[in-house]
């Protein structure tokens, strides 16, 4: 064995010495030097341990480009390397960013931010309203070759939808001006009682108006020029990012760690030894995948200091197919509802402290500056195998079946999902004696048929855009891009839309109350199962590293010990 | 020679034309496309979107115009990772691709002959014996086993490795092992084999009977026939090593083409598809036309383009 392992050291040293000097990584070591060299300078405040992070983002990021970025992957980088307007904290909570304070008129409407005049850009430059200005016309433009998929998160600013699907063709009729260089005024559609965490989010940052020139500036770390705690110092594409701080930045104390590196590494187990090894410092959102649930039993055993449950404001849950039969029965959607044992699968099957759901929206959304799920009861139904039984019967008389037809459950490949399916048609058999099909199905294919409605019952999660209980109950109203389940109930659209509009807190908090209402306790258009949560790896060495109810990373104030 | 290189060159534009239709007809017919995403994506801005990229023409147009980009050399901008040109992603990540092959490669070839020449004068002794156990555990088990054994093993418990990346020299100890375990084993068989079989041959028995010396039967006689079949399964092997170590690059964390072309897929990312699927295409066919030559070269009754004349 150890012939072989030093013959291949040899033809390994060989080619990678003849290799090295003609491929790009060559120069990459070079480029990272550079910072080192600038932190030296510094006055050494601990000396002792190298203030360092490393942690994994599974994927190369699709885009660096805040206005065209969509994906968790590319948010996680950019909260670091960009800042917004506003910014949140390790609860999801505003706080100032770029603004240093704002003025919302009366009607909810208009919004008037005042910037700090110390902001600046990576490469010195002052950060002004302007380059908000740009930024925010530039993602709506339907003109420029590029399009952000993810525009019509500025749909909410007045005339953005117009102007992007070109009703309007006049720029200055949208409802974003700098009225100097640091004010910034906002007009919107409908008043926004969550406008303020939209703007911490990637497609409103700012974007330096060398941008203008060069489409492909994001694509690598020479031209990426961003306003955030970090910089991007090097970028091997589909391997590493490397950060820096940035010099410039107005909260330049703030920032204890000198370098940052995200590998791109998807194998659960190589990353549970890289853990191991002390290559990693982390594990956990927003890698997909993360900690596979079995090792979480054992992680807990063995790393007892290092290993963390963090809920997350998210919700797993089955769709019905509203629109096709048997499921277009409420009493046969409630027996099935009725008929499962959500703790039994978040004790023995998810295992990193799901909690059992009965509502759609997650603990951790916030209204009227509190939780939503603190104010509203989230128990709109119980778990009842007897009452299941009757409600099921009573249904199929409803429909003119005699038995409950075989059906199929569809999920995306994911071992998880296969054995909360495996679980929940087991219940099912034994509760109502049905049968079920569990199919999997490659994630594209998956997406495609359930917004086709060409399913049965197939799995679903939604994790919160903003904080905000409107995030979850949009979903499901008629028209909705996000509705495929087919569900259509006039009353409920009424309430929603109404909440909208609504410019009064508690009043809207109970309109959406009645919305979820009408959506689970009445109709039960979905099948709730559980309020997510995950597991994480943490070196214990490592401070002040965390992931917000929204799943957001926040690394940028971390710090070695 | 020049007749036999302009059939090899029609034959080769042929079947890139065929491999490129088919991929094409193929990527188009599974359900999906670059722009589905878990939050619905409103209507105007998945027109948009589709439009840019030409999707919204129909089937045939949207070919003949890749095509035509492609004649010109221009394999287009991925759908998926904004900005950035299909040939950049080659550029980045096949060198760790080629480097990681090469070094499999070499290491096969070395491993595998030495092994086989050991087994087949050792024939039915204890070297024999344990070559040949060694070659049916690399054919038996898979490279991802092999893999993530390796990586536990040599990274975890005994760290004399990193687990991840192809940075330093030593990095590619681990993924070259884990990716030549198969091409070593079936090496040694297949040089074991013919050795044994060249070995028992009259000339051989002639060589002897002249008063050769052995080393001299074998450097003359021996290996230049027995090595023949191994070259025969260089081209298929290169090919392979390079582009089909996805699995090994999955689990070693290497940035290589091979994760790269996996990703598209799932992401629908049609331009990268098309791309790398008639990249690896080119280093196939390459692979294949550099074994014809070579065997040339090594066995003289071969010649290229000629007909055998009367040649026993």
């Amino acid at each position: 064995m150890f012939v072989l392992l030093a013959l291949m050291l040899s033809v390994s040293t060989l080619l990678s010495a003849c290799a090295s000097s003609t491929t790009p990584e060559a120069n990459k070591p070079t480029e990272t030097q550079k910072p080192n060299n600038e932190t030296k300078t510094d006055p050494p405040t601990e000396t002792a341990v190298k203030q360092e992070f490393r942690f994994n983002i599974g994927t190369e990021p699709p885009s660096l480009d805040p206005g065209l970025a969509q994906d968790v992957t590319s948010s996680t980088i950019l909260s670091a390397t960009f800042e917004g307007l506003t910014s949140t904290d390790k609860d999801s909570k505003v706080i100032p960013g770029v603004a240093e304070k704002w003025d919302i008129s009366p009607d909810g409407k208009k919004y008037t931010f005042t910037l700090r005049q110390n902001a600046k850009w990576s490469n010195g430059d002052p950060v002004t309203a302007h380059d908000f200005e740009y930024a925010w016309k530039r993602v709506l433009d339907p003109t420029l070759p590029q399009t952000s998929p993810y525009n019509y998160q500025l749909y909410y600013i007045k005339n953005g939808e117009a102007y992007f699907t070109k009703k309007i063709t006049d720029p200055n009729q949208i409802g974003v001006k700098a009225t100097s260089d640091y004010t910034l005024e906002v007009e919107l559609e409908d008043p926004t009682p969550y406008f303020l965490d939209l703007t911490a989010f990637a497609t409103y940052f700012p974007i330096h108006k060398s941008a203008k020139n060069n489409p492909a500036w994001a694509n690598e770390a020479n031209t990426l020029i961003s306003n955030g705690p970090f910089k991007v110092s090097s970028w091997a594409h589909s391997s590493q990012i490397e950060f820096v701080p940035n010099e410039h930045y107005h909260k330049r104390d703030e920032i204890k760690l000198t370098k940052v590196t995200a590998v791109m590494i998807e194998d659960t187990n190589a990353i549970l030894n890289m853990y191991e090894t002390n290559a990693l410092d982390y594990i956990g959102p927003p890698t997909n995948g993360g900690i596979p649930s079995e090792q979480i039993p054992i992680l807990q055993q063995t790393k007892k200091d290092e290993i963390a449950i963090k809920p997350l404001a998210a919700s797993y849950y089955y769709l019905f197919n509203n629109k096709q039969k048997p499921f277009d029965n409420k009493k046969i959607r409630k027996a099935l509802a009725l008929s499962i044992n959500r703790q039994l699968i978040t004790e023995k099957i998810t295992l990193s402290g799901q909690k059992p759901a009965f509502g759609i929206v997650p603990p951790g959304i916030n209204i009227v500056n509190d939780e939503y799920r603190n104010q509203v009861d989230g128990n709109f139904f119980k778990e009842d195998v007897a009452e299941a039984q009757k409600l099921l019967a009573e249904g199929l008389k409803e429909s003119g079946l005699d038995k409950m037809p075989e059906f199929t459950l569809i999920y995306n490949t994911n071992d998880l999902h296969k054995k909360v399916g495996q679980a929940v048609a087991d219940m099912w058999k034994q509760n109502l004696n049905i049968d079920v099909k569990l199919q999997n199905i490659e994630w594209t294919v998956f997406l495609d048929q359930r917004s086709a409605l060409d399913y049965e019952v197939a799995r679903a999660g939604w994790n919160p855009d903003y904080n905000d209980p409107v995030t979850f109950l949009d979903l499901y109203t008629t028209g909705s891009g996000n509705n495929d389940i087919g569900f259509s109930n006039k009353k409920y659209d009424d309430l929603v839309k109404a909440a909208k509009k609504e410019v009064d807190l508690v009043k809207r908090r109970d309109l959406l109350a009645s919305a979820e209402k009408i959506l689970i306790e009445e109709e039960m258009a979905i099948l709730p199962i559980y309020y997510n949560a995950t597991a994480q790896l943490l070196k214990p060495n490592i401070k002040n590293i965390y992931v917000d109810p929204l799943a957001n990373f926040h690394f940028a104030r971390g710090y070695v010990e | 020679m020049v007749r036999y290189m302009l059939n090899k060159f029609v034959f080769f534009f042929l079947a890139m034309f065929v491999l490129s239709s088919i991929t094409f007809i193929l990527m188009k017919a599974i359900p999906g496309d670059p722009f589905i995403s878990e939050k619905a994506v409103p209507p105007d801005v998945k027109a948009r979107l589709l439009a840019q990229y030409g999707l919204d023409k129909p089937l045939f147009i949207q070919y003949t115009t890749y095509l035509t980009n492609l004649l010109s050399g221009d394999l287009g901008i991925s759908m998926k990772l904004a900005n950035r040109a299909v040939v950049d992603f080659i550029r980045d990540s096949f060198p760790l691709s080629l480097r990681l092959g090469i070094a499999a490669i070499f290491t096969s070839v070395i491993i595998g002959v030495t092994l086989g020449m050991t087994a087949a004068f050792r024939h039915r002794k204890l070297m024999d014996s344990t070559a040949m156990v060694i070659a049916v555990l690399g054919v038996s088990v898979p490279s991802f086993v092999m893999a993530a054994i390796l990586q536990w093993l040599f990274a975890v418990r005994i760290p004399m490795f990193n687990v991840v990346g192809l940075v330093q020299a030593k990095d590619y100890v681990l993924p070259t092992l884990a990716l030549s375990a198969m091409p070593i084993a079936y090496i040694a068989r297949l040089t074991r084999s013919n050795m044994l079989e060249v070995l028992h041959s009259d000339y051989i028995k002639t060589a002897r009977a002249k008063g050769l010396n052995s080393w001299t039967i074998m450097r003359r006689h021996v290996l230049r026939n027995g090595i023949l079949p191994v070259v025969t399964f260089l081209g298929p092997l290169t090919a392979n090593v390079i582009t089909g170590s996805f699995i090994i690059e999955q689990i070693f964390g290497i940035g290589g083409l091979g994760k790269i072309y996996v990703q598209s897929i799932g992401n629908r990312d049609y331009s990268l598809i098309m791309g790398i699927t008639i990249f690896y295409g080119l280093i196939l066919m390459t692979a294949r036309l550099l074994t014809d030559i070579a065997y040339g070269f090594i066995d003289p009754r071969i010649k290229l383009g000629k007909r055998k004349e009367g040649a026993a």
